[in-house]
């Protein structure tokens, strides 16, 4: 017994380990961000605003953020509608060639982000919209779909069946059921998937990098100043990548989850 | 078999109508055109050739035949696979004692906090974090600053594989440790309960019973993992150092500087070719029921 509570101790003191290895390239991140030292190490030097006050004053850096936020509020409101209709879809038909249709809108997240990249690059060359903004919009749209299919998938599964035929039983048209029973029901899948979305498309960088010309989003901002030197800037803008991604995250999660709380009737 | 549960009651149910259309096609429309599209595309456009800086829609293999008689490309290739292998096995034995304490050492609401914090950094800027490995682990970085307080190293750790095989498992640990404790969790109880009660020892019933009994989910893991790896060109340049490059690197090196787009093509459909093996071999292995003893 005594063996299997010291074996209990080492697992979990493991997994504390493995935790703090995830999230201490994150930590470190902002601690540097503070830091005034231009070649960050331990210990630290002092206290400083420096390099946020450089990136404030940087014009590159708010247009690369009015750039971002067009193009992850456009994904995720694209993302979340089609993922939605299609959850329904996968939830109510059953029709020939139903798993194609499934792999079809469910396989561009196991795609490599650089083939992705390379054939986008190329196909909106061939048609002729490269290097806008919303190239990149499209792009992101086919990668955050899935997400936000999956997870209104995911709270279609909790509905009754029933509900749906009720309403239609009682009279309703399928657009007015849609409109005053599914999509209620789903609302918070539907907040969920728009933030995951927002999300996925705030960060990406390769197929922004590849397609986006003379759009950079902030990812490709940072990658470009990567690619010259060790700047403590990088830290403070991906101090503030963090924020808004955690707080996406975190958000998509929360309203998630409501669906234990609210929809186990 | 699965019943349409909307068929007798639907109002409109028997012929194609417009609602069902309007919630159907979207995506049909949408990812034929960019997603299906592009990657046909991109392969066609292996076949192209470059002349004076334009691209030329023909159909010729001397893409194909230049890629694969230069030495760089196949050296590439058998490191990137390489690499990738290394990245897998990595990371499924190092996230499988985390998995196994969150599935069967921890209470369900530490797990659901586990698994909630696990996914957070699946969507948040690997870029960030990769570019925070290599302050943390340069010459004159953290690790090393740490290390001479007590007056060891500085050991060089960027520009190794050590440093590569870093920036994977960053990439690649939370997702593999959510999918496996996913597929131990879902383990039945009993099970393991009663390989205990018969005797077996607790390492015996991890590999004869519990690892088994969770092979779907664990290969799917390390599927992702592989898959991953693979495609990644940021730990491999950043804290690989890029040498030799690995295939996501020579598809931007010939993209972005060559403009060599179709024999990027070539990288990209090798690579392409590679993973779908590599995926129907593990669905395959994945899926297969156990053979009787």
């Amino acid at each position: 017994m005594r063996q299997s509570s010291l074996l209990t101790g080492v697992l979990r003191g493991y997994t504390l380990l493995l935790f703090v290895f995830v999230f201490a390239p994150i930590a470190f991140s902002v601690i540097f961000s503070f830091n005034s030292a231009r070649f960050p190490t331990i210990p630290l030097e002092s206290f400083t605003l420096h390099w946020y006050e450089t990136i404030w004053a940087d014009p590159d850096v708010w247009e690369a953020l009015r750039n971002s936020v067009i193009v992850s509020l456009c994904t995720s409101v694209l993302a979340t509608a089609l993922g939605f209709a299609t959850a329904y879809t996968d939830y109510r038909y059953n029709f020939r060639f139903k798993s194609a249709y499934l792999a079809l809108v469910l396989l561009p997240p196991t795609i490599p982000l650089i083939i992705m990249a390379l054939a986008m690059l190329a196909w909106f060359s061939k048609i002729g919209a490269s290097g806008e903004l919303w190239s990149i919009i499209i792009a992101h749209t086919v990668l955050a779909a899935p997400f936000a299919m999956a997870i209104t998938r995911l709270r279609l599964n909790q509905m009754d069946k029933d509900l749906e035929s009720a309403a239609w039983n009682l009279g309703a048209s399928e657009w007015r059921a849609m409109r005053e029973v599914i999509i209620p029901f789903c609302k918070p899948a539907i907040i969920s998937a728009a933030f995951l979305t927002a999300a996925v498309s705030f960060d990406e960088f390769a197929i922004a990098w590849f397609v986006s010309g003379l759009n950079k989003t902030i990812p490709v901002l940072i990658l470009e100043i990567v690619q010259g030197n060790i700047d403590p800037q990088v830290n403070a803008i991906g101090t503030f990548v963090f924020l808004v991604s955690i707080t996406l995250v975190v958000a998509a999660q929360v309203f998630f989850s409501l669906r234990q709380s609210k929809g186990s009737t | 078999m699965q019943i349409d549960h909307a068929q007798n009651n639907a109002p409109t149910a028997r012929r194609m109508d417009l609602f069902a259309l309007t919630w159907r096609m979207p995506i049909i429309v949408w990812q034929v055109l960019f997603f299906v599209g592009p990657l046909l595309f991109m392969v066609a456009m292996s076949f192209f050739l470059v002349k004076n800086y334009v691209m030329q829609e023909t159909f010729v293999f001397d893409n194909w035949s230049k890629m694969f008689s230069r030495g760089y490309f196949r050296d590439s290739y058998f490191y990137t696979l390489f690499l990738a292998t290394l990245s897998t096995i990595s990371a499924s034995l190092l996230a499988f004692p985390a998995s196994f304490a969150l599935a069967f050492k921890v209470s369900d609401s530490t797990r659901r906090w586990a698994l909630f914090l696990l996914i957070i950094p699946f969507f948040t800027s690997y870029l960030v974090r990769i570019f925070s490995w290599y302050v943390i682990l340069a010459e004159s970085g953290v690790i090393n600053g740490m290390l001479s307080t007590i007056g060891l190293g500085p050991y060089t750790m960027l520009n190794t594989k050590f440093g590569t095989v870093v920036g994977y498992m960053t990439l690649t640990l939370p997702l593999v440790v959510v999918l496996q404790t996913f597929s131990l969790a879902n383990i039945d109880r009993n099970l393991v309960q009663a390989a205990h009660n018969l005797g077996c020892s607790p390492w015996r019933t991890v590999y004869t019973v519990i690892v088994p009994l969770a092979k779907t989910g664990l290969i799917v893991a390390a599927l992702f993992c592989f898959i991953l790896s693979f495609g990644d060109f940021v730990s491999p340049y950043y804290l690989g150092g890029s040498k030799p490059p690995t295939l996501p690197i020579l598809i931007i090196d010939t993209t972005k500087s060559g403009q060599q787009w179709p024999r990027a093509a070539v990288i990209a459909v090798v690579m392409m070719a590679t993973l779908i093996t590599i995926a129907f071999a593990a669905i395959t292995l994945a899926y297969r029921k156990r053979t009787s003893r």
